[in-house]
């Protein structure tokens, strides 16, 4: 069959009517662009951002961390550069002081989360993370915790 | 102000007066089109298009205009300098020619001239002359394959233009475009000849180098076809260009098949723009629908069913004047 046969064309109009029909349905459907400064999305809950100290429910001063030094031994890119903690008077558990994650070489692999027996790690939902020096990369996740306190 | 129209004459003044004011229909035509076209690509891609300058947008095109303004002018080396130079313009006075024997209302006509039909056609065929120039000129294989590519569609879809045409001018007996809408009073021209409208509009979309038939500045494959190499207000000549072709060819089937300024209740110039931005609308919406044609489809379908068809229905014209 050519392309200039009268049932080409008929078939072919046709089509193209169709077309405009599926352009002119999503011209007049909402759009789906987010004006991201001004609107963002809902962070899903499974979303990865780098890990965060979670607060113990008892004591909402202290974080869960009892400075195992676990998630630090399971870190596969030594990432975890410094954990400190001291004993307060009256509690059973040492209390975590100083928590220092290199974002630089952080991966969001989630292994010391998984690793931790405290359930005292998880992922924030923290995705606006850029910085200017590398040192700014230098999380210290006490302090995040205590500012989110 | 009466002195100035007493040492150089009434007909002096009024062309001057018409020339600004068909300048300034030119570039607020282009700033609404590009507007236009932006927002309604973005929503039919379920984006939301320009809106950061101005509300909605609107004043995104004169911001792009400054930026145009502000470009370095950029010449390659090894261009051929006097064509090179002469393709913008020749492509932009063919426009303002044009503009100057469109009717917007029933008394605002820079000239109604008698052939005017004709002088539209005579003039934008000299855009065609000017893309070859920018193609030749350019000294780039791109620009060449488009310029070449642009010609032969052009003098293919031309016909099927005019052709288009012939039967409404049979019908009022006069070329003169005010004619062509004071005929139109009772009943629109596109009730009597809805194929040759098809065909003026196909054609009309192949004439101003739209998709789907944008093979002369195909981005895919040819960087910006005959323009790659232009950049600046040279560049921004030839954007103007095809934007008031565009107008002009909506204008066109406007006066000729969808009765011009008539139109009840709304002044005629009203009625005008309606109408003429309706069609450009719907030459915008088949850029975001349909896919590019092929070479040999695009000549084919012009030389084998346009022309065919349009002399058909000349013929059945010609034949019913005779006997009504």
């Amino acid at each position: 069959m050519s392309m200039t046969s009268p049932s080409a064309i008929i078939k072919g109009a046709y089509s193209l009517i169709t077309g405009l029909g599926v352009t002119l349905k999503t011209f007049f459907m909402p759009v789906v662009t987010v004006q991201y400064p001004r609107q963002t999305c809902e962070i899903p809950p499974r979303f990865r951002g780098h890990t965060k100290l979670v607060g113990d429910e008892e004591n909402p001063d202290r974080t869960k961390c009892v400075v195992c030094m676990a998630c630090v031994k399971a870190c596969p890119s030594h990432s975890i550069k410094k954990i400190e903690g001291e004993k307060k008077e009256g509690e059973k558990k040492k209390t975590c002081t100083e928590y220092i994650l290199d974002f630089t070489t952080c991966s969001q692999c989630g292994i010391c989360v998984e690793t931790c027996n405290f359930d005292a790690l998880a992922f924030s939902a923290d995705y606006n993370r850029a910085v200017y020096t590398r040192a700014e990369c230098q999380f210290d996740l006490v302090k995040e915790y205590e500012k989110r306190k | 102000m009466n002195e100035i129209i007493n040492i150089v004459g009434k007909e002096v003044v009024r062309n001057v007066i018409g020339l600004v004011g068909v300048l300034v229909v030119v570039v607020v035509n282009v700033l609404i089109l590009t507007w236009v076209e932006r927002k309604v690509s973005g929503h039919m891609q379920r984006r939301i298009g320009p809106k950061e300058v101005g509300p909605f947008g609107l004043i995104q095109a004169i911001a792009d205009g400054i930026k145009l303004l502000g470009k370095d002018i950029i010449t390659p080396e090894d261009v051929k300098k006097p064509l090179y130079f002469l393709a913008p313009i020749v492509i932009f006075i063919p426009v303002l020619v044009s503009f100057v024997v469109i009717p917007f209302d029933s008394f605002l006509q820079v000239k109604d001239i008698n052939v005017g039909i004709l002088v539209i056609f005579a003039f934008s065929s000299l855009s065609v002359l000017s893309l070859l120039l920018a193609g030749w000129g350019s000294n780039n294989k791109y620009s060449l394959i488009g310029a070449m590519r642009s010609v032969a569609q052009n003098i293919a879809y031309e016909i099927p233009l005019l052709l288009a045409l012939l039967p409404v001018i049979f019908m009022c007996n006069s070329f003169s475009l005010k004619d062509v809408v004071e005929a139109q009073k009772g009943i629109w021209f596109v009730v009597y000849h809805p194929i040759p409208f098809l065909i003026y509009f196909i054609a009309g979309v192949a004439e101003t180098n739209r998709t789907p038939f944008d093979l002369a500045e195909a981005e895919s494959e040819l960087v910006a076809g005959f323009h790659t190499e232009y950049s600046g207000m040279r560049f921004a000549l030839f954007f103007l260009a095809e934007y008031s072709n565009i107008f002009i060819i909506c204008a066109v089937a406007t006066i000729f098949f969808l009765g011009g300024y008539q139109g009840p209740i709304l002044p005629g110039i009203i009625w005008f723009f309606i109408k003429t931005y309706a069609l450009a609308f719907i030459i915008v919406w088949f850029r975001w629908t349909f896919p590019r044609v092929r070479f040999d489809q695009l000549l084919n379908f012009s030389w084998k069913v346009l022309i065919p068809v349009s002399f058909l229905w000349l013929l059945i014209t010609g034949g019913m004047l005779k006997i009504l």
